[in-house]
């Protein structure tokens, strides 16, 4: 069956995770359609969020669809008390699709739960942000013209970033092979470990970022390692000019390896690595909105295959 | 040696026998038996040749749901049921942790959506055995000992 919302990038199969890629191929060649006319899409930020919220917007205009919400819940009934039940069933009453973002953990579930429209879960706190997850699996897809078999290589915060959780989950349908490069404090948890074991899925852990982590790599995934994470500032200080990528350690990377970053970047990401060819962050951002104009589609049952 | 039961007997009812000593009063609070009229004899910290101590719960005239005694192999997945009629023992009954457990416990993440709405909590139970739970909503593992009753 298939899905009615997207909550959790774990609610899609692997054929859903396909049919989605190859849509937002479709997409990228031509992104302004008027498959959404007529439609309304409510976007609830509960929670405030530029990028992703500007994505999805972009990505309903270009489809001709009309949007409606609040990009801050100050500017909602829910600072008036309301409950998100009533503010979830209300909207619902209104719009053909809602899109959420909400700080508290589990929201988008449950409003999948009670909304009589789809759901698209743009982040719920530290739980879950699956559109982000599949953008990250149609960026690799489309650079490497396949998920099969593929070595990524994930640097950075590893124990809180929700963006390497659910790229883990994601990518475990396609037998991967993962090189987790991380400091002590911030290590992958043993929940994924077991994870990937129960999967057959090889990785392995490395505490320093050097060469032996890249190159055998078709993907490298960078992350933020923020100061806040850590208990231990002595340890931050330590560590914060480890994680940091270089034009020169690319040197002996593999032709096809990309360099991929959730964004936004700090200092992760020297700058001088922004002009060669293997940087792929930013046309990384920009298929976010591709995948979430498929995402829509999907949901909402509008054909795409005529594209 | 003359043998003395250590809780008095019961005519018809229910006794739930081999209750972790620890566990007894949230075995009350999971059966809501503050709040019926049944005569009620809890015992607790008494010898047990199986556990060392244990408890051990009667409640007169009262025969539970299905559903209803499952709830406690959240707190005590080990304890034995008898049904009591007419003094005997006419039924031996095991608890069974069920699938899904809805409303009786609390999310431990404060986060949690559950935390902050006036909704029903779900957990999936993902591991009988060693009783590990899953929050339906935030996805949070909890483990047997850390389970909180509402």
């Amino acid at each position: 069956m298939q899905p009615t919302s997207l909550v959790n990038i774990g609610d899609y199969s692997r054929d859903d995770i396909f049919r989605i890629l190859q849509s937002a191929l479709k997409f990228k060649q031509n992104p302004n359609r008027d498959l959404l006319k007529g439609r309304v899409c409510a976007t609830l930020f509960f929670e405030p969020s530029t990028r992703t919220r500007l994505s999805f917007e972009t990505a309903v205009n270009r489809l001709r669809g009309r949007i409606v919400g609040f990009s801050d819940s100050a500017t909602s009934s829910s600072a008036k008390g309301e409950s998100l039940k009533d503010t979830i069933k209300m909207v619902g009453n209104y719009a053909d699709l809602i899109i959420m973002r909400h700080h508290l953990e589990g929201s988008a579930r449950y409003a999948s739960e009670i909304s009589p429209v789809p759901v698209i879960n743009a982040g719920d706190g530290s739980n879950q942000h699956p559109t982000q997850t599949m953008l990250d699996l149609f960026t690799i897809y489309e650079t490497q013209g396949t998920l099969e078999n593929l070595t990524i290589t994930i640097v950075g915060d590893l124990k809180y970033g929700r963006a390497v959780h659910s790229l883990i989950h994601g990518l475990s349908h396609f037998n991967p092979t993962f090189n987790f490069v991380a400091p002590e404090e911030l290590h992958i948890p043993d929940k994924y470990k077991t994870f990937c074991d129960s999967k057959n899925i090889p990785y392995k852990e490395f505490t320093d970022f050097s060469a032996d982590s890249i190159n055998n790599a078709d993907i490298l995934y960078m992350t933020r390692v923020q100061k806040e994470r850590f208990t231990d500032l002595m340890e931050y200080e330590k560590v914060k000019n480890v994680y940091v990528l270089h034009n020169d350690m690319l040197d002996d990377s593999k032709d096809n390896l990309k360099v991929l970053h959730p964004l936004p970047r700090v200092k992760e990401i020297n700058q001088n690595v922004d002009d060669n060819p293997k940087a792929y962050y930013f046309e990384q951002a920009k298929n976010g909105m591709y995948t979430r104009q498929a995402i829509i589609c999907d949901l909402m049952g509008i054909e795409t295959n005529l594209l | 040696m003359r043998k003395e039961l250590q809780v008095a007997a019961l005519e018809k009812g229910t006794a739930i026998d081999h209750i972790p000593t620890n566990a007894v009063f949230k075995v009350v609070s999971l059966l809501k038996l503050q709040s019926i009229n049944n005569r009620i004899t809890i015992g607790n910290n008494l010898k047990s040749n199986k556990m060392g101590h244990k408890g051990i719960i009667k409640v007169a005239d009262k025969f539970f749901k299905e559903d209803e005694l499952n709830r406690i192999a959240l707190v005590a997945p080990n304890v034995n049921l008898n049904i009591i009629r007419n003094f005997e023992v006419v039924e031996k009954k095991k608890v069974v942790l069920p699938d899904e457990i809805v409303e009786i416990m609390k999310c431990n993440n404060p986060k949690c959506i559950t935390n902050n709405e006036p909704m029903k909590t779900r957990f999936h139970v993902i591991d009988k055995e060693n009783v590990e739970l899953q929050c339906h909503y935030c996805e949070l593992k909890i483990r047997k000992e850390e389970v909180v009753l509402l």
